[in-house]
């Protein structure tokens, strides 16, 4: 059998405020770059605006696109090339949306007509285009917002509900921690936080807490088996048991979301990048961050009690 | 082997036959060649579209629209009937459209989603489905008359001009004509209308807009500018009438509209629309072009003027033609709106996508390729590690996807691209579950027992932690369904599902592949 991880022995309980400060440093370094960007950068079905999206016949110099754009009547647009193809994105934020279509050009002819003076001869073929009025923007954060809290609600729930309150604790402040590292890498990139971003955040806090229940699992198990341990040694032991299984469901899954990141194409992109990143943090908060919680809250409770 | 197993082996057959059923319509569709798909007679076409897996906009090509009543004209008892009328209204504009498939369904008390597959022309469509298409017909006023009106303004603009100035004498007043100045014919009115120069539109425009006209008009006039360019002694410009504020004929007056070319003898191979006014129509149609020959009637629509003919004589006929600078497109477009009448408030776009057949086709492959590229490295790494028993979890993860896929063909849910990533995630979520299984087997060896009780003892720990994790991750898209819509919705559909189709695939269907392998006698060794 070819494994890995037999018998390990390492002590993650003893090097915990380590990691404490590892994490704590990330999320200080996150909250830095949310200040000095002045919040998070959000994408269009957040803050309202339009994104074009064309496939040209051949590629533009972004500097040319940008004269293109500023001659269409606006200069505020956010250009981006799309890496290894000849499609452009247009993003014009906080433009009227909410065409009533009576004689007045729109914005993507107006783009098309400065294409077409600048470079006659190039073709601009439609692909996608977006637009969300301030209003609709407004809702959708609000629903993300409620999808985020009543999922760890939930969760908090269920979890305290099979094994203690405790754990529910420990297991949402892990999750809520993964979410902060992600939303702090995506800052310090100036990456676009959408609706898929907040569906991959989802996804990655049942992700995460999956990791966290199996070794909760375990260590439910091994706390009645090895009676005669101490509460510390029992949660070292049972991280180290479950960590081939943590590592190997990581690679697996993390073979699928760097699949998505490589080959999945521009739209779904931001999507499996989010993915991806919460996918490690969350291993590493599983294994580094979860148990030395609940070691802390139990010896917090026996504190209180004494 | 025993009962059990024979059970299990059942429950396989049959979710199996029912996924093929349920999927075969959507191979035979997606699958079939061109040439077959034009030899297969309509109706059953349409069954077999309608039975096949559907996919979402972001993957087919096509239009989503969400669209919102403009309630401020109208009272909060009117807003429900005002919904369902421009409901009907879009309805009949969309289907002449002629787009397969159209969906058109209220949300909430006031906003209507549109949503048109296949769409290729963003900017008609647009058109089409934003216009009010407010048809009226108002007499121009006398020349004398909209030279006065003109001069009112003109004067009017000059006092608010002059007021902001230091120094003003009426001697300015007299010099200052803010608007005629822009009117380099004036005071001849063409077409009965004053004259702007294309290049002062603009600035015309923002300064009748910057003064409130309804107290400055005479109270049956008001000013519309017309809808396009024209030309007048070699110049381009705009032009601007002063009308009648009554109208004397209106869309409900008109019984059929139809695109024809030829209307207009001055542009004889540019398309038009030829209304036939309805009995009340023509009546009051007569009398209208009867009273007032050598008069212009200006035909609007939504408050511009599209053409304003003169009225040369009596027409009894009923009929009236709009003729303008329309492409042909724009002539059907136009003559179809008409038809099917005006908006009963204005509806504004407040969101939109577009997604054009070619990103469609893209994503499509690009998904399919991504879950193909992880499965096979999933599958390469799950034989190294785990030898034989990779091979189980293979199988397991096929029928897995197959379920999946069958599933959402039965509930005719739609396929989007953040779908195909749930599908992709759940390939190596799925997977999870068998290790999880996997490495309580080899503890479960490791600690000297038989094969048999082993994989007895594995499947039996593992289970709950299986269940445990995995509602979690239910409850999260479950949620997340709830909550979102569209592609997004479909990612949390795609995810629920196919966690669901994974518990009975991973724990049941293994098992039965691990007994079956191991039956009988006392198998030695297990490759894993």
């Amino acid at each position: 059998m070819l494994t890995m991880f037999l018998n390990t022995k390492i002590d993650f309980m003893t090097k915990r405020r380590l990691f404490y400060v590892v994490s704590a440093i990330v999320i200080l370094v996150g909250i830095a770059s949310f200040a000095l960007h002045g919040g998070l950068r959000l994408g269009i079905d957040f803050a309202g605006g339009r994104l074009i999206e064309y496939r040209l016949s051949e590629r533009v110099s972004i500097d040319e696109l940008r004269e293109v754009a500023t001659a269409a009547g606006y200069p505020q647009a956010e250009i981006q090339p799309v890496r290894g193809t000849s499609d452009v994105l247009f993003r014009i934020p906080d433009v009227e949306v909410g065409e009533q279509a009576t004689g007045d050009v729109s914005i993507s002819q107006q783009l098309r007509a400065a294409l077409q003076t600048h470079r006659p001869g190039l073709t601009a073929e439609l692909l996608r285009e977006e637009s969300v009025g301030a209003k609709i923007g407004r809702e959708i954060r609000g629903q993300a917002f409620w999808a985020i809290v009543i999922s760890l609600g939930l969760i908090l729930l269920y979890i305290a509900f099979r094994f203690e309150f405790r754990f529910g604790l420990g297991a949402v402040a892990a999750l809520a921690h993964d979410v902060l590292v992600t939303l702090t890498i995506f800052s310090l990139f100036n990456l676009e936080i959408s609706m898929p971003v907040v569906a991959a955040l989802l996804t990655i806090a049942g992700y995460s807490i999956n990791d966290t229940i199996v070794v909760f699992d375990r260590i439910r198990e091994q706390s009645v088996r090895l009676r005669r341990e101490t509460y510390f040694n029992v949660l070292n032991i049972s991280i180290n048991q479950t960590l081939s299984r943590t590592v190997i469901t990581a690679i697996t899954t993390l073979f699928a979301a760097g699949a998505l990141l490589i080959f999945g194409g521009e739209v779904i992109r931001t999507f499996a990048l989010a993915m991806t990143i919460g996918i490690l943090v969350g291993t590493y908060s599983s294994i580094f961050i979860a148990s030395a919680l609940v070691l802390e809250l139990r010896r917090a409770g026996e504190a209180k009690a004494a | 082997m025993g009962g059990n197993f024979r059970w299990k082996l059942l429950s396989l057959v049959v979710l199996l036959g029912l996924s093929v059923y349920a999927l075969y319509p959507s191979a035979r569709y997606y699958l079939m060649s061109e040439g077959d798909r034009q030899a297969l007679p309509e109706e059953s076409l349409e069954t077999l579209r309608e039975n096949a897996l559907n996919l979402g906009l972001d993957l087919q090509g096509g239009m989503h629209l969400v669209l919102e009543l403009d309630r401020t004209g109208l009272r909060d008892s009117e807003v429900p009937d005002a919904m369902a009328r421009a409901i009907e209204i879009l309805r009949n504009r969309v289907d002449k459209f002629g787009v397969a498939e159209p969906t058109i369904q209220p949300q909430g008390e006031d906003r209507i989603v549109v949503e048109l597959p296949g769409l290729l022309d963003r900017e008609r469509a647009v058109n089409l489905i934003g216009q009010t298409a407010l048809l009226e017909f108002k007499l121009v006023k006398s020349e004398q008359e909209s030279r006065r009106v003109i001069e009112r303004l003109d004067r009017e603009l000059a006092e608010r001009r002059l007021a902001g100035a230091d120094s003003a004498d009426s001697a300015d007043l007299e010099f200052t004509h803010p608007l005629t100045d822009l009117m380099p014919f004036w005071p001849e009115l063409p077409f009965g209308a004053g004259f702007v120069l294309e290049s002062d539109y603009e600035e015309a425009r923002d300064l009748l807009a910057s003064v409130p006209l309804d107290s400055i008009l005479p109270v049956d006039a008001e000013i519309q500018w017309g809808r396009d360019v024209e030309a007048y002694q070699g110049y381009t410009g705009r032009l601007v009438y002063v009308l009648d504020r009554r109208a004397q004929l209106d869309g409900s007056h008109i019984a059929n509209a139809v695109r024809r070319i030829g209307l207009d003898p001055t542009r004889p191979n540019t398309s038009g629309v030829s209304l036939t006014l309805n009995p009340q129509g023509a009546r009051r149609f007569r009398r209208v072009t009867a009273q007032n020959v050598g008069r212009y009637l200006a035909i609007t629509l939504d408050d511009r003027v599209v053409s304003a003919p003169s009225i040369r004589e009596r027409i009894p006929s009923g009929r009236a033609s709009i003729t303008g600078a329309f492409s042909d497109d724009e002539a059907k477009d136009l003559a179809i709106v008409l038809q099917a009448g005006a908006l009963p408030a204005p509806i504004n776009i407040i969101q939109e996508m577009t997604v054009g057949p070619s990103l469609g086709a893209d994503s499509i492959r690009m998904g399919t390729q991504a879950i193909a590229i992880g499965a096979i490295l999933i599958l390469i790494f799950m034989v190294i590690y785990y030898r034989a028993s990779g091979l189980i979890a293979l199988l397991a993860l096929v029928l897995n996807m197959v379920f999946l896929l069958a599933a959402l063909a039965g509930m005719r849910a739609t396929l989007t691209l953040p779908g195909i990533a749930g599908m992709a995630l759940t390939v190596g979520m799925a997977v999870d579950a068998n290790v999880l299984i996997f490495e309580r087997i080899r503890e479960e060896l490791r600690t000297g027992k038989k094969v048999r009780s082993a994989i007895d003892a594995g499947y039996g720990r593992a289970f709950r932690t299986i269940l445990d994790a995995n509602v979690t991750t239910l409850i999260s898209s479950g949620v997340l369904w709830w909550i979102a819509s569209g592609p997004i919705q479909g990612f949390a559909t795609t995810l629920f599902i196919g966690i669901l189709a994974n518990l009975y695939t991973a724990v049941l269907i293994t098992r039965m592949v691990f007994d079956a392998a191991t039956g009988g006698g006392e198998t030695e060794s297990l490759s894993i």
